[in-house]
């Protein structure tokens, strides 16, 4: 049974599950909540790419497989590659009449971590999206490269340490700012683009059912809280997601054909970026006085992009 | 099936690009995906132009990189039909992270590679550098040396790796320019006979049948990867049986004969010049001029199926001649060449052990003439009379400059 209209949480804890429960993922990894809502909210068959990770090391190690439908992993760049080719030869075959149920519905699915999605696999991504497959990636941002022990990528925020970027005496963590791969994806024309949150799984279920209803390539951003590499108690992932998104750090909005922007979500109290901040090991250090600069410019860069995001919305350009 | 019909001479004159993608067309091969590289754009651009008139029913997928390309041919062949493409050198390099991941999934992916020399310094012309980058990579690797055999091998590799015992990616290798871009006469069979030599795709292990949901390009540790790789290896080494049949079914219907090791002259030779690709027409005319002008019995053997190496048949073929020049298109990078390597071991394991001679030859492009294949021979002569290797082990044919060796036979 699949989400069709979405109305409660005990419809989500009964419906199909094609992703099994036996993986290796941490406890506490949303990773595993964001894919079962994609399966889960959809009938139709589904074929899944997914690069190099900390999701594919953990749900397809020999003999054993969580994935109870058409899966591959390639390499750490290419599963949008290789999700475009299983897009063509779909096509070709339907067409040919050689399919083994040839009406048979189907979707096309591609997962990549923010090191797959914003460093090494940008480029397959991109020219996935200006072919045009008729297929959705999702992106699962934990914000660093997780599945080899937290190094920086190109979505680490600004002031986060992680193993290549690290705080100590003289530094306080990454110098640069996070990637904005949401307007990337969205500039490349895309017919529906957006940046979603666990926490709000009835707007996250909605936004992956749009995207696979969508025809054409399709990008989704999901925030994946990292119990391990963020540092807090696997308990409180969604939790940590709540701060998030009421925080505004990871805002939980819409792009329709590049320009038509839609805010999803508006927190009722916006919190401060600091009560996110002090909820996670990897910003301790920016509580130190010599540091407290970093708060305010990240504060300052979240008020920023907030103030962007209402603009557009406003002008639907 | 295609929407207009190809018009086809009992004979054509093509370059080996051109007969490369008419095989492609003839095989209707259902996803191409690919990225433009000198030498090789031609099969690419030919099937482009025949998706655009209507001649094949297949999708055409353009992607960014020659490692998209091969990505997206992975993701299509595991999406059950026919798959195909073609690279060159610098393409062929930056695949080969999939190239291993294709074989591994075992998928049987026909590969055209228009053989070409790697950079630095870049350089566009034919030489074997690619065709070795892939020898480890577990694909088949067959070798054409004109543009008949390009054709008619690339129909071979759709039939070889589909076989269900095989279920291994093909490259076909052809000399770059001398043969992708050199016009002869190709006798094409009919669209009919050559779609009914391949055969419908018959897919395993299929993505888009969900009766049957399959995961592909899983992972393992030490406890099973070892199993994984010996049993590659042994589909690898198993389809020998099969390259031979798809030959002889080949012969049957073209009376053109292939074999994975092919030899000239050999009955009685004394001397032997052991190549690769274009090399081999060119050391068969010297050997023929030889025997003529200066009685020196010379022979050639010629490898044509490279991957899996044909170790018993090399060392049949070579067993009783006296002294064997092998010869490497390929920059060696510190070592011996690694075809004479190879060669070498074969002949190790026979009673007589001939002497055998390493030459590193045209590099970049570098014409090898007839001249420079007597010259291997004359040498090969010279050792066989001496009873040793008189000149250095590794030598380089048609280098300008100081003469460049190294390694003397060790004589007691």
């Amino acid at each position: 049974m699949a989400i069709t209209s979405v109305k409660n949480l005990k419809e989500f804890s009964t419906a199909n599950d094609r992703f099994e429960g036996a993986h290796t993922l941490c406890p506490g990894c949303a990773h595993s909540m964001i894919v079962r809502e994609l399966m889960n909210c959809t009938d139709d068959n589904l074929v899944i790419g997914t690069n190099t990770g900390c999701l594919e090391v953990s749900t397809a190690v020999y003999p054993f497989t969580s994935w109870d439908t058409s899966w591959i992993h390639i390499g750490f760049e290419n599963a949008a590659s290789a999700i475009g080719g299983a897009e063509a030869m779909h096509k070709a075959r339907k067409r040919k009449g050689t399919l083994s149920d040839n009406d048979a519905p189907v979707k096309f699915v591609a997962f990549g971590g923010d090191g797959a999605t914003f460093d090494i696999g940008f480029q397959w991504m991109s020219g996935a999206f200006e072919r045009g497959h008729d297929f959705t990636y999702i992106c699962l941002d934990n914000e660093n490269y997780a599945n080899t022990g937290g190094q920086r990528s190109s979505a680490t925020p600004i002031g986060a340490t992680t193993s290549t970027a690290q705080a100590g005496k003289h530094s306080y963590g990454k110098k640069e700012k996070k990637k904005d791969i949401v307007s990337i994806m969205a500039a490349h024309g895309a017919p529906y683009v957006a940046q979603l949150a666990p926490n709000k799984w009835k707007s996250m279920a909605k936004g992956f059912q749009k995207a696979l209803e969508t025809e054409g390539p399709c990008f989704i951003n999901t925030v994946s809280p990292c119990c391990t590499e963020w540092k807090f108690e696997p308990k409180d992932t969604i939790s940590i997601t709540d701060l998030a998104t009421d925080s505004l750090m990871f805002p939980i909005y819409e792009i329709i054909d590049g320009h038509e922007l839609n805010i999803l979500y508006r927190p009722k109290n916006v919190l401060k970026v600091e009560d996110y901040l002090a909820a996670q090991g990897r910003y301790k250090h920016l509580f130190k006085p010599e540091y407290r600069h970093v708060i305010d410019e990240i504060q300052k860069g979240v008020d920023d992009y907030w103030e962007m995001l209402q603009r557009r919305e406003e002008a639907r350009v | 099936m295609p929407k207009e019909i190809f018009e086809l001479q009992d004979r054509e004159v093509w370059d080996g690009n051109y007969a490369a993608s008419q095989a492609m067309r003839q095989a209707n091969v259902d996803v191409m995906a690919a990225y433009p590289i000198t030498p090789s754009t031609p099969i690419v651009e030919n099937y482009g132009s025949y998706v655009a008139n209507g001649y094949i029913d297949g999708e055409f997928v353009m992607v960014e990189s020659e490692h998209a390309a091969m990505s997206a041919c992975v993701g299509a062949s595991a999406s059950g039909g026919r798959v195909a493409t073609a690279t060159s050198s610098q393409g062929f390099a930056l695949m080969a992270e999939v190239l291993y991941q294709a074989s591994g999934m075992r998928l049987p992916i026909v590969l055209n590679v228009v053989n070409r020399a790697l950079a630095s310094p870049l350089n566009v012309r034919g030489d074997h550098s690619d065709m070795y980058l892939g020898r480890d990579s577990g694909w088949i690797q067959l070798g054409a040396f004109n543009a008949q055999e390009a054709y008619d091998l690339a129909l071979c590799a759709f039939k070889i790796g589909e076989d269900h015992s095989v279920r291994l990616p093909v490259m076909v290798h052809q000399d770059g320019f001398i043969t992708s871009h050199t016009a002869q006469n190709v006798y094409p069979l009919s669209d009919e006979e050559a779609y009914k030599f391949v055969g419908d795709f018959k897919p395993v292990d299929d993505m888009l049948d969900f009766s049957r949901p399959v995961t592909y390009g899983a992972q393992t540790e030490e406890d099973w990867h070892f199993e994984h790789k010996a049993k590659q290896h042994k589909a690898l080494m198993d389809s020998r049986p099969v390259i031979d049949k798809v030959f002889e079914e080949f012969e049957k219907i073209s009376g053109r004969k292939y074999k994975r090791v092919e030899s000239y002259m050999m009955e009685d030779a004394e001397v032997a010049l052991v190549g690769l690709g274009t090399t081999v027409e060119t050391a068969r005319v010297a050997a023929k001029q030889l025997r003529d002008e200066e009685g020196i019995k010379a022979g050639v053997v010629a490898i044509r199926a490279f991957r899996p190496f044909p170790f018993d048949l090399v060392r049949d073929a070579l067993e009783n001649v006296k002294s064997v020049g092998v010869t490497d298109r390929s920059s060696p990078g510190g070592a011996m060449g690694a075809f004479f390597n190879e060669v070498s071991a074969a002949l190790y394991t026979t009673p007589k052990r001939p002497l055998v001679t390493n030459y590193i030859y045209g590099l970049g492009g570098r014409d090898f003439s007839i001249e420079d294949a007597k010259n291997i021979f004359r040498e090969q002569k010279a050792n066989a009379d001496a009873g040793y290797v008189t000149t250095d082990i590794q030598q380089f044919s048609g280098l300008r400059g100081p003469k460049l060796g190294f390694f003397q036979t060790k004589r007691s």
